[in-house]
């Protein structure tokens, strides 16, 4: 069986939904933002495989950005984990219920 | 060896400064005031005033000399000096005194006086992009075909600009009483803007995804500033998590839409979409809803609205007026940009699905708004609703719809802005005095503060003679024009529920009565920099509602337009 681009995208589709659903389902801040990279690089098998498939090197480029922000998010993300794990150790998303209406 | 390598040269985009300016000042201004605050901690007082009255006269000169770059000829330049040039040089010896005065009465900080500034040379750089490029030369394309300069794009900027300066002034007592003291939230602010002015002008939408990035990373940060408070920490976290789930959909959408059109850029992609018929368009229609999905977030449209009373209640009340004007601005202008501009040639297949979301925001932020207690969760649902609105103005995919999520941005900015200062005056210390109890009978207390609130929630509600109303006049003149009449049914009708809601604050300001702490208390201090914002809030959203040609015919003209690599 050969691989064609279409397994790539459901692989990407898979990857996607996992995070996507972990960030739902899951309260862990830390694991809320390990599914949402798993939704970022969902993005990247997708931008590879189209770039790919269209013979244009625009979708490997589209990584390098999307790699790049990924990282910046983390940095920003982690740094508000601490802060509040200062206050409120061992902190779940459902404990951070202050702000309820 | 190496003579035998072809070396071919590697072809440079080419870069058009004038465009740019508006954005390398507010991300120059960012960088500066970083860099001089971890060198000059603190300045001894003296010093720090002068430099404070200086920058007034600064923001005119650098404004003028940028704006001179930004394709206006200098008079200083110039062979001969006629009349003209006499007046004009009078008129600047003016202008610089006036800022001067401007910002030495006002009492400000350092980094207020220079973020203003900053704001100010922006705004003023965008001006001359209109006057000299824009209505002269028409549209053109700044990097390479990366960033395309537009009316569209030079008005969002003006409207970023606009928003940086008056939140600026908000932030500068706010920090002082809250103690939360440092250059970082300045930076930000001029950072998130940038952002947002890289947003409106996107030609592409791997640029687009970076100036979203680049305008909410800095506002999660923002929103969670407020260190001594947890809520404003969870607004942070809060807003972070769906922040970047809502960009990781919309970065689907964009390799969905890159896959099915084969080009990130919109020039491209509009061009393959108006000339080939897709015979599987699935990929295509995949690629509209995820991105549909993630700009929706930005703009809290419903169903994907539910960070927003957390966030808006969590949030400083400063940074809340900068989320609901400047970022929910810059989130339609890529609504705009990439739904109107480029997938026209699509519009059946996006159009009722804007239809429904507009429907749902309407619905949904003016009758949950009317049960809330608290007035920035009040507010929070009042701008989904008003989000609702510019909906409607994106739906009719028209020039008259495009015309009227400009003039809705404009008015709206001015309104949110007013609105959250008196908030954050009257919040007090600790930034939690928000609840309609605490708003009761502060006509007694502070009248004036009463009067100007009434006025921006009356203007909210759509009331004759004010910005809000010409703007809900615009949204729902486009709906109708574009044949969606039930959809202008419902904005009206919702127009109406959601006058309870600001009706309700200010039947507590003028009919509630103090309680006895409240009486027994100081009286609410009122920083000038506040009133400064307060009260041109107040003249544009009256001025502007009473005459509104101007600001009409700006947005008339403020066209997006895709032009094609030359």
């Amino acid at each position: 069986m050969e691989l064609t681009t279409n397994w790539y995208l459901v692989l990407s589709i898979l990857v996607f939904s996992i995070g996507a659903v972990g960030l739902m389902v899951r309260r862990n801040p830390l694991v809320m933002f390990m599914s949402v990279e798993l939704m970022l690089n969902s993005v990247n098998i997708a931008f590879v495989s189209f770039g790919t498939s269209l013979n244009d090197v625009g979708g490997q480029m589209a990584v390098f950005f999307v790699l790049v922000v990924a990282a910046v998010e983390v940095v920003v993300g982690l740094a508000l984990i601490v802060a509040i794990n200062r206050r409120h150790p061992d902190a779940t998303a459902d404990d951070l219920s202050a702000l309820r209406g | 060896m190496f003579a035998q390598v072809d070396f071919t040269p590697v072809a440079s985009p080419h870069v058009e400064w004038a465009g740019l300016m508006p954005l390398v000042i507010l991300g120059g201004g960012a960088v500066l005031l970083v860099m001089f605050r971890s060198v000059v901690k603190h300045l001894p007082s003296e010093y720090e005033s002068w430099v404070t009255t200086a920058m007034g006269p600064v923001a005119v000169v650098a404004a003028y000399v940028l704006g001179g770059i930004a394709g206006h000829d200098l008079p200083l330049s110039g062979v001969r000096a006629d009349a003209g040039d006499v007046l004009f040089y009078v008129g600047f010896v003016v202008v610089l005194a006036v800022a001067a005065f401007v910002v030495w009465s006002l009492d400000i900080g350092l980094d207020t006086a220079f973020t203003f500034g900053v704001s100010f040379a922006a705004l003023v750089s965008a001006w001359m992009l209109w006057i000299d490029r824009i209505t002269v030369d028409g549209a053109f394309n700044s990097i390479g075909d990366q960033l395309g300069v537009d009316g569209f794009a030079v008005v969002f900027t003006g409207i970023m600009a606009i928003a940086v300066g008056l939140t600026a002034l908000l932030l500068d007592d706010y920090i002082d009483r809250e103690g939360i003291g440092g250059v970082e939230m300045y930076v930000l602010l001029m950072l998130s803007a940038a952002g947002g002015v890289v947003m409106a002008s996107a030609n592409g939408l791997i640029v687009l995804f970076l100036g979203l990035e680049t305008l909410s990373i800095a506002v999660y940060v923002l929103a969670a500033m407020h260190s001594k408070r947890l809520e404003s920490q969870e607004a942070g976290l809060k807003y972070f998590v769906l922040g970047a789930f809502s960009s990781a959909f919309l970065l689907y959408g964009i390799a969905f839409v890159y896959g099915a059109t084969g080009s990130t850029n919109l020039i491209a992609i509009r061009s393959f979409l108006d000339s080939n018929t897709l015979t599987d368009d699935a990929l295509l229609l995949a690629g509209f809803a995820l991105m549909l999905v993630g700009l929706g977030f930005k703009v809290a449209a419903v169903p994907f609205h539910s960070w927003t009373p957390d966030v808006y209640q969590g949030a400083p009340t400063p940074v809340v007026a900068w989320m609901a004007s400047a970022v929910k601005a810059a989130g339609f202008a890529a609504l705009v940009r990439v739904f109107v501009v480029t997938f026209g040639s699509y519009r059946l297949d996006w159009q009722p699905a804007v239809y429904v979301l507009a429907i749902l925001t309407l619905v949904t932020g003016s009758v949950l708004a009317v049960v809330q207690r608290d007035a920035k969760r009040m507010l929070a649902y009042s701008s989904i609703s008003h989000a609702g609105f510019i909906l409607v103005g994106v739906q009719a995919a028209s020039a008259r719809g495009t015309a009227a999520v400009v003039f809705y941005a404009a008015a709206y900015t001015f309104l949110v802005i007013g609105s959250f200062a008196v908030l954050t005056v009257v919040s007090g210390k600790g930034d939690r005095a928000t609840t309609l109890d605490d708003l009761d009978g502060l006509a007694e207390r502070r009248p004036a503060l009463a009067l100007a609130f009434t006025i921006f929630l009356l203007a909210q509600a759509g009331v004759p003679l004010t910005t809000g109303f010409v703007a809900k006049i615009e949204v729902i003149g486009a709906a109708v024009e574009a044949r969606s009449y039930w959809l202008a049914i419902v904005a009206m009708l919702t127009a109406v529920i959601s006058s309870f809601l600001y009706l309700r604050i200010v039947l507590a300001m003028y009919v509630g009565k103090s309680s006895e702490e409240a009486l027994a208390a100081p009286r609410t201090r009122i920083p000038t920099a506040a009133v400064l914002v307060i009260g041109i809030a107040f003249l544009v959203t009256v001025g502007f509602g009473i005459i509104p040609d101007p600001i009409d015919q700006l947005a008339r003209d403020a066209v997006p337009q895709l032009v094609a690599a030359g």
